[in-house]
């Protein structure tokens, strides 16, 4: 049993072609402004169609996190413990990733991570976190 | 407003290893058992909701139970809120009885999740409630989306493991005076300690349990519900939304509970220092936490020492949970909400030998969907 790799759908196959090249996008809405992750056809503010991709600087601070020993499912038994966590990314979005590399295990609210890429299957990169050097 | 809609009826059947049994057995064994509490014949029943299952799960698990229970209602359909699923089945129910459209409602809910899945199966389905694309190819499960919570609303409010240790003592202590809790060995605050870590900061004896077992009511018109039978008054319910997945939530320490309680409350016209007993969802520790300080009945961080202290035991100022709950009375899928219904009318009809609260008259209910996700509250009372 494997991993679960991302499938795309029409809403966010822009996305994870992007991610393919290293590149982390976000939705910002043409019409009112507001910031969205996951990427959606349609602003959940004002539901506006008018969706445009911007490219992140991949920087961000951990809002919370759990350091997981019990997984949900035995593909991921090899990782254990590993790290679960919310990052506020610095354009004003949140999105859920690993604290990968070797220090992980120091992952703390507030620790200021960059996005990574890990290869998930061919053709298939997912973002992952790792922490910047404690301040 | 006077009350249109009552609990008539209520059943459920043991928790815990049930493999002579499927979910259907099962459902069936809790609906005539619930009819049969509030003195009718199946053939009075013109309305049936049911719930959802993992081990027999169908399309249309509605029409499915009825099939194979024989009924032929005027009205049914399936309720998919997770563990809100029992709550909102009841508020849907007291809807449909308020509004005429049906004068006695089954609501049935049940699953074998604990026999009919293999190890682990529970787990592993359940955490499917993850976003497919952006939660669960980081290995998320319920466990740890909840612990993304605790360790927010842990720091942000300055609450320690200990304190929600405490909770979960507490409802180990009323589990073992029900004589059908699925556990009922006495644990410490040390026993959870010392718990095998689950997801950080939760341990073991911080999450729920998974059972099987099954559970029903009947909600009655008011023209419908015999009066000399002790019928239960659902006075009144909410509802709160903010979110599915934990990683689209607007926040971790304020939820949609705030809002489904302030309607029940408001709709019954009361508020909450004025319940006697509370019956509370209560998947994890951090849950009943969060739920109890945003509904008003403890300030914020407030609710774990409370535990420590026994303001949620019989003799506290809010018996919680006093058959167990979640934690340790049994969690069978969506009849893990309804257990807490169950317990509230027990209480209410004076019906709950050891853990009875003296001269209950108000009745607290909640129930909690996904990760804090979707929420719905009774209130019940004295018709």
């Amino acid at each position: 049993m494997s991993k679960p790799v991302p499938v795309p759908t029409t809403d966010t196959a822009h996305y994870w072609q992007a991610c393919d090249g290293e590149e982390l996008l976000y939705q910002r809405c043409g019409d009112c402004g507001h910031v969205q992750f996951y990427p959606r056809r349609s602003c959940v503010s004002c539901h506006g169609a008018n969706m445009t991709w911007l490219p992140s600087a991949r920087r961000g601070v951990i809002h919370s996190f759990t350091i997981v020993h019990r997984p949900p499912t035995p593909s991921f038994d090899d990782d254990a413990p590993y790290v679960v966590a919310l990052i506020d990314l610095d354009e004003g979005y949140r999105m859920m990733m690993n604290v990968v590399g070797d220090d992980r295990a120091s992952s703390a609210i507030g620790r200021r991570v960059r996005v990574v890429f890990e290869e998930r299957a061919p053709g298939r990169k997912v973002p992952q976190a790792m922490l910047e050097a404690a301040p | 407003m006077p009350a249109e809609a009552f609990i008539t009826g209520v059943a459920d059947t043991p928790v815990g290893k049930l493999p002579e049994h499927n979910c259907l057995s099962m459902q069936a064994l809790a609906a005539r058992d619930a009819i049969a509490n509030a003195g009718l014949a199946p053939s009075d029943i013109d309305g049936v909701l049911a719930g959802f299952s993992f081990t027999q799960p169908h399309l249309m698990l509605a029409s499915v139970f009825c099939e194979y229970m024989g009924l032929t209602p005027a009205f049914t359909t399936a309720v998919q809120s997770g563990g809100a699923t029992a709550c909102t089945a009841v508020m849907l129910a007291a809807a449909l009885v308020e509004s005429g459209q049906c004068r006695h409602v089954l609501v049935v809910t049940g699953d074998n999740r604990l026999t009919g899945l293999p190890p682990g199966g529970a787990v592993a389905m359940l955490a499917q409630v993850g976003h497919a694309e952006f939660e669960q190819p980081y290995g998320i499960s319920v466990p740890a989306a909840y612990a993304l919570v605790a360790q927010r609303y842990m720091r942000d409010y300055k609450v320690s493991p200990e304190d929600l240790a405490a909770i979960a003592v507490n409802q180990r202590r009323f589990a073992a005076q029900h004589p059908h809790a699925h556990m009922r060995k006495p644990i410490t605050v040390d026993d959870v300690m010392r718990s095998r870590p689950i997801c950080e900061p939760l341990k073991l004896l911080d999450c729920c349990l998974v059972s099987d077992g099954a559970a029903a009511v009947v909600v009655s018109a008011r023209e419908a519900a015999d009066p000399s039978r002790h019928r239960i008054a659902i006075l009144g319910t909410g509802q709160g939304h903010t979110h599915e997945h934990i990683s689209a939530a607007p926040s971790l320490t304020h939820f949609g509970c705030e809002m489904s309680a302030q309607q029940a409350f408001a709709r019954a016209g009361t508020i909450p220092s004025e319940i006697d007993v509370a019956e509370i969802y209560d998947s994890f520790t951090i849950t009943l936490a969060v739920e109890l300080e945003s509904m008003g009945f403890f300030k914020k961080g407030e609710a774990g020492p409370a535990a420590a202290a026994g303001e949620l035991s019989l003799t506290g100022s809010l018996p919680c949970n006093t058959h167990g709950g979640l934690l340790s009375y049994g969690h069978s899928g969506a009849a893990g909400g309804m257990f807490h219904v169950v317990e509230a009318v027990h209480q209410l009809r004076g019906q709950a030998g050891p853990r009875q609260v003296e001269g209950a008259e108000l009745a607290f209910v909640h129930g909690d969907g996904g990760i804090l996700s979707t929420h719905c509250s009774l209130v019940l009372g004295q018709a």
